[in-house]
């Protein structure tokens, strides 16, 4: 287990009251001056040496995003946004940090908006977390009363502005760039990339868009050393993570953890076991609910990093683990988790926007054991015409937790599904068929 | 996507009160000067907690004057997103979670409650107009489950009986105590905690 001392997130549980005076406490704001001195440079190759990943769910390097960053402002002033849009069925860590820490989120604000030489910085968060985004105002406040941040903030001669944005209920707008039409006053759909947000982002300036966890553990980084965080965890996975366990464990919780920690270590030791013993345990989806699930077998030596989850066809996604018992049917699981897909999308793509429901109505049907034999097939076919064919990567989150199920739970489902096809002789005209099944390349 | 239709029954005018306005002039002044249109969500919100929790295509056309913006693209916003209701659903609006953690920790005994205390169908008032409840998908505090969301508030923890209770409460009219109703701190492991004990202890 990780030893106290190491752990970022001192107040996750807030024994220790969030106001500033208790931040300080626990060494927010603490050389933050000298820190800045050290410049830009210095900050940059810091938070590479740390090999600190994005905590938002595609675990970029945060050191390589921040060098994006044109070197020069030129006539377009530059941004930086933070995503607390926290959306991700399973993911609740970010609001733990907005109400117990908001000041290692806003003193990351100052050191990341003055690394990539930003005046402004927006805090998006999702609308529902209204009163903990009160809460992150309230610490805001007592920031710009303290001098920390506004004109001149901490004394570093850099001026930051730092404001929140509620977003309104949708769970495309934590798509970086869906959240930069958002704030722009539009309805959050994503742009087409290139041009990325580092050169085009907001109104059309370069911006650097990171999660709330990531910013909010860089000033402890660069106070304990790069080497520190990259001493923990493993190779390119290095560092702490929050981790929400949820679903049925005894103890559902938050905790922080180090990267590579065994599957079995957070259930049973931090979240008190799966619900009816290690042995009930049927399956978990491991970041998030667009993760594709993992089932038991290999749960037993899984570790959870970036790269080993990778290497399972799954991915650590936003730490969000979700167990899963034997009480539970499977099906149903993921048929709630494709209707939750299925609302959420923008309906900017057509693969998508029809692909989600498609899905849906598949999973229910077959949950109940009205599909024919043939439609498992067909829906891994339209999982697979909905990956790689949208603008962003909402075709890949809503179709990779049903390729999941088809891969580890097909006997399931072919158990349940026994139906012949309804038009099975007249399965060769043409225009009852989709085309491209009959192309053995396509 | 949603499905949202605004109310049959619309207000003629509709106008921020001078403390509406307050805020909304300070909301402007977060962005820059000729991009008044990014505070077009924030302004929704003022007009919805202004109008009893709903927004008439009255404020809609009010905002887009404020903003400088075609009427057009203030409804598309208002549609778009889901936390804007288009209608009224009464002074207390219930929103319970049953997305796939919530539902397999029985957000299903939560909805059976609604549907017993409030009204038979989702997005339909009490009979004493003072309340309505719709299923949502995921709100962030999976840890928590099973949850649901009343106004701006989380009640964590829940379970069927605990639903009904507080339901019991806002029908007559009170607002219950947010927070988990199982009684435990936060997000942490219930007594099960392993970490960071020095400060559990320190505060007894």
């Amino acid at each position: 287990m990780l030893k106290d001392k190491d752990r970022i997130f001192q107040n996750l549980y807030n024994d220790l009251g969030s106001d500033i005076i208790s931040a300080q406490k626990r060494d927010d704001w603490i050389y933050t001056k000298e820190i800045i001195s050290k410049g830009r440079d210095w900050i940059i190759n810091e938070v590479k040496e740390s090999q600190l990943r994005g905590r938002g769910g595609a675990g970029f390097p945060t050191g390589l995003k921040w060098s994006f960053a044109p070197k020069e402002v030129g006539s377009r002033p530059h941004y930086l946004v933070i995503n607390g849009d926290e959306s991700e069925p399973g993911t609740c860590k970010d609001r733990d940090i907005l109400r117990f820490e908001p000041h290692k989120l806003i003193e990351g604000c100052l050191i990341a908006s003055y690394a990539v030489q930003a005046h402004v910085c927006y805090i998006y968060i999702r609308g529902e977390y209204f009163v903990d985004g009160q809460k992150l105002q309230a610490a805001i406040d007592d920031a710009y009363a303290k001098k920390l941040i506004g004109k001149n903030a901490s004394g570093t001669g850099w001026d930051l502005d730092i404001y929140i944005h509620y977003g309104a209920g949708a769970y495309i707008c934590g798509e970086e760039t869906a959240l930069l039409e958002s704030i722009e006053g539009n309805k959050g759909q994503p742009r087409l990339k290139p041009p990325f947000p580092a050169l085009v982002g907001l109104y059309g300036c370069p911006t650097i868009i990171n999660n709330v966890e990531t910013i909010a553990v860089v000033p402890t980084i660069l106070r304990r050393g790069g080497k520190w965080f990259a001493s923990l965890g493993r190779e390119k996975n290095t560092g702490t993570k929050i981790f929400c366990i949820s679903g049925n464990v005894n103890s559902p919780c938050n905790v922080e953890e180090e990267m590579n920690i065994p599957l079995k270590e957070l259930i049973e030791v931090h979240a008190g076991g799966v619900v009816g013993g290690w042995d009930n345990l049927q399956a978990v989806i491991p970041g998030g609910s667009s993760m594709p699930l993992i089932p038991k077998e290999k749960c037993e030596t899984l570790t959870m990093d970036f790269d080993s989850l990778v290497a399972e066809k799954s991915g650590l996604g936003t730490a969000g683990v979700v167990v899963i018992n034997k009480d539970q049917d499977i099906i149903k699981c993921m048929a709630r988790i494709a209707r939750f897909y299925k609302h959420e999308s923008c309906g900017q793509c057509t693969p998508c926007r029809e692909g989600s429901g498609w899905m849906w109505r598949m999973l229910e049907r077959m949950a109940k054991g009205e599909a024919s034999k043939d439609e498992i097939e067909m829906l891994g076919d339209v999982t697979k015409q909905i990956e790689g064919h949208t603008i962003c990567a909402f075709g890949e989150g809503s179709s990779w937790p049903v390729q999941g199920l088809l891969r580890h739970f097909k006997d399931e489902i072919k158990k349940r599904n026994k139906f012949d096809p309804i038009v099975k002789e007249n399965k060769n005209i043409p225009y009852l068929v989709d085309q491209h099944l009959l192309d053995k390349n396509a | 996507m949603s499905l949202k239709r605004p109310a049959k029954e619309q207000p003629e005018n509709f106008e921020f009160s001078s403390s509406s306005l307050d805020i909304a002039n300070k909301v402007i002044a977060k962005y820059p000067k000729g991009k008044q249109q990014s505070a077009v969500m924030d302004l929704l919100y003022i007009a919805q907690r202004q109008n009893d929790n709903w927004i008439p295509l009255a404020a809609m056309k009010y905002i887009a004057k404020i903003l400088d913006m075609p009427y057009i693209k203030v409804y598309e916003v208002a549609t778009f997103y889901s936390m804007y209701n288009l209608s009224p659903v009464g002074k207390y609006f219930v929103q319970v979670c049953t997305t796939t953690p919530c539902m397999i920790r029985g957000a299903n005994k939560l909805v059976e409650a609604c549907k017993e205390k409030i009204s038979e169908n989702e997005s339909e008032l009490s009979p004493n107009k003072i309340c309505s409840w719709m299923e949502v998908e995921c709100l962030g505090a999976c840890v928590n489950a099973p949850m649901m969301q009343i106004n701006d508030e989380y009640y964590e923890d829940l379970n069927k009986e605990k639903t009904l209770e507080i339901l019991e409460t806002i029908l007559k009219g009170n607002t219950p105590k947010a927070g988990s109703y199982r009684g435990r701190v936060n997000n942490e492991p219930e007594n099960n905690r392993k970490t960071l004990m020095e400060f559990k202890n320190a505060q007894g």
